[in-house]
């Protein structure tokens, strides 16, 4: 265990927290702006890598399908508000979960029937296929740095926009207290549509990172989702400032947990005990961390509402 | 009166039976939806092919195929079976992709007296003491293609290997399978959590452990994850990766390039020279397009195993197709198949090697066969 792999190892919980930022970001806002409980924002990921994937095939160009991926997430976010999420505000939350799930179900089957259930092909570009010595002897893939920096320029363009921009204010006047907001003469039909359909572009910003990385195949997004929603609670509804800490927070504890944590176990149980415990105890480590959030911060470290 | 009537219908039902009789019903189960549906689906293409081949009969009977959809949960595996047992009256139960779907039908499905033979999981318990005669497997004991890829390991002189599956039960199958035979310096085992995408950190550890040889048991989604970052990371230059059931006729249309020259052992390969394998995989290719898997190999076996014992005892009796299958020598794509005494096949297990053939599509080719005729270690623990 050397100095240099635990940097490697930062690097790899970086990357990996940033991801989860992109999907989280949109997500805190819609769970706490808009107190709509979105189960299907991992179909936007999906979507954004589809569309990626699917664009650079045809282009061969991996920026032309990154250029083009983002305004169609955008569009899709836009038209799923119109057509059903807004019809669904006013219902209670389990009537949300169920027809949120129904569109999880329906948008797996309809790239299912448009692409086939096979994964689609998808590669690096060639550009971004080499290595960057972090380190003397550290060769870190360049493109997993490109994530790093992608979700960073996110968080701060977010950062800024929330912060610094009329309609930034808004949103935050409207993640404290929607109904005065409303009150107030803000159109907060329209804030809401553009709220999601901006989430829906940053999950499918993640997608599209992630095409070249892993598979892109249906329902690709769920596990993204599940632990999108830990950093929620752990970084406080409604609160993008909160998700962004509480995204590198679980990157960083997943990834150094599944890798350090059988190892330390072994200095304390015999080999097999800590093979099979370490892997176990390493997946439930961020759920763990939320329970412990949840005992002592029950609205999370950044609660949004005062 | 009424009760006349009915005592009429049932009788008259009863002896209408044997006229359908000459009907064989086939229940087959396997993944048709999630993430897994494209491995169900090949199988689906593959067992219609078969029945296309035997002009939709079987034996010289009409045979009627009932899909049904597990989506990969123990629970609906064991609702379904029983549902084609006691509703639908299949004679044959076959399919099954998961180990551990295989272990929540196999009492109901064995005990009830129907056959039931599995097209892909073969989990060590039912090739050893719980093994029941009225299970066959067309596929392997889950041991022994990881055993070939130890033995292999070990016959090439090899110094060092870093183990890396999945936390669940096949996964730790497959590591000790290495093993077995494998008798070098074991510098890792890892076990990553079923379903993972990104391994990053696992090969960012492997590259620092500096193993001569790297073993993964990833099967789907998992395997065509870890080899296009193993690519990406550059691993190539640190170790040599050898896998098992990770890459294959599901994985490879989304890896393409990235998969060449990596090896692996398995029983079957679309290149095995015989006429059944030829047949298969040319019209398999010609009416879905692309190259079939080890598991549409499987399912095309599967039926042509229930074709043979029909054919062979005259019969769709249990105890008569049975008594065909375990003493028969089946002619699948694999060449022609002798059961154990656990009724698992017998077979030949080859090194495979990802290569472009001549029209520039990635796929496996056989450079050697690693055992022949290889039994499972189980099947001594096995009695009827």
């Amino acid at each position: 265990m050397t100095l240099t792999l635990i940097l490697e190892q930062i690097f790899n919980g970086l990357q990996a927290g940033v991801t989860l930022f992109l999907v989280a970001a949109g997500l805190t806002l819609i769970l706490g702006i808009m107190d709509f409980v979105f189960l299907a924002h991992g179909a936007q990921v999906m979507i954004g890598a589809y569309a990626a994937a699917a664009i650079t095939q045809a282009t061969g160009n991996f920026f032309i399908g990154l250029g083009l991926a983002i305004p169609i997430t955008f569009a899709s976010g836009y038209l799923l508000e119109l057509l059903i999420i807004r019809h669904l505000y006013r219902r209670d939350h389990m009537e949300q979960v169920l027809a949120t799930f129904g569109l999880i179900l329906f948008f797996n089957e309809a790239i299912r029937v448009g692409f086939g259930p096979a994964a689609l092909y998808s590669d690096l570009p060639p550009a971004l296929s080499g290595f960057v010595e972090i380190l003397p002897d550290t060769p870190y893939p360049a493109y997993r740095l490109g994530v790093i920096a992608v979700g960073l320029i996110c968080a701060l363009a977010i950062h800024l926009f929330v912060s610094k921009t009329r309609i930034g204010a808004m949103v935050r006047a409207g993640a404290n207290n929607p109904e005065m907001t409303a009150a107030l003469g803000i159109n907060i039909k329209i804030l809401f549509r553009l709220i999601f359909a901006t989430g829906a572009c940053l999950a499918g910003i993640a997608g599209m990172m992630l095409g070249p990385l892993t598979s892109v195949q249906p329902g690709m997004g769920e596990p993204l989702l599940i632990l999108s929603l830990v950093v929620i609670i752990i970084g406080g509804i409604g609160s993008v400032r909160g998700a962004f800490i509480a995204a590198i927070i679980v990157g960083l504890v997943d990834t150094l947990g599944r890798v350090f944590l059988p190892s330390i176990l072994r200095l304390f149980f015999e080999q097999a005990t800590a093979d099979g415990a370490g892997p176990a105890l390493a997946s439930m480590l961020v759920y763990i961390l939320m329970a412990v959030v949840l005992i002592f911060r029950p609205t999370g470290l950044f609660p949004a509402k005062g | 009166m009424r009760k006349l009537v009915t005592i009429c219908a049932v009788t008259a039902a009863l002896t209408a039976m044997p006229a359908i009789a000459d009907t064989v019903k086939i229940g087959y189960m396997t993944t048709l939806s999630g993430g897994a549906g494209i491995i169900g689906k090949q199988m689906q293409n593959a067992v219609n092919l078969a029945m296309q081949h035997k002009g939709g009969k079987l034996g010289g009977m009409d045979a009627e195929i009932i899909y049904a959809d597990d989506q990969r949960k123990p629970d609906i595996a064991k609702q379904l079976a029983n549902r084609l047992l006691k509703s639908d009256r299949v004679d044959i139960v076959a399919g099954v992709i998961w180990s551990n779907l295989l272990m929540a039908i196999h009492k109901p499905v064995t005990r009830a007296g129907n056959l039931l033979i599995s097209s892909n999981a073969g989990p060590s318990p039912i090739a050893g003491d719980q093994c029941h005669e009225n299970f066959f497997s067309m596929s392997w004991q889950n041991d022994q293609t990881p055993e070939a890829m130890g033995k292999h390991m070990q016959d090439a002189g090899i110094k060092s290997v870093y183990l890396m599956a999945p936390n669940y039960q096949a996964g730790k199958d497959m590591l000790a399978g290495v093993k077995r035979y494998y008798k070098g310096n074991v510098v890792g085992e890892v076990y990553t959590k079923l379903g993972q995408s990104d391994f990053q950190a696992e090969l960012s550890a492997l590259r620092a452990a500096k193993p001569e040889t790297t073993m993964i048991f990833q099967p789907g989604g998992m395997g065509i994850n870890f080899v296009k970052q193993w690519k990406q990371a550059g691993m190539d230059q640190v170790s040599k990766l050898y896998t098992v059931f990770s890459v294959d006729g599901v994985s490879l249309p989304a890896l393409k390039d990235s998969a060449l020259g990596i090896l692996g052992t398995q029983t079957w390969s679309p290149d095995l020279d015989n006429p059944i394998n030829k047949k298969f995989v040319a019209d398999y290719k010609a009416q879905f397009g692309g190259y079939p898997s080890f598991y549409a190999a499987q399912a095309y076996d599967t039926i042509l195993a229930i074709d043979y014992a029909i054919t062979k005892s005259g019969s769709k009796d249990t105890a008569k197709m049975r008594a065909a299958l375990a003493s028969g020598d089946i002619p699948t794509t694999r060449g022609n198949l002798k059961m154990n005494t656990n009724h698992f096949p017998i077979q030949n297990i080859y090194l495979r090697e990802t290569v472009k053939d001549a029209d520039g599509v990635v796929t496996t080719k056989v450079i050697g066969t690693v055992f022949n005729n290889h039994a499972d270690s189980y099947a001594v623990n096995c009695k009827f």
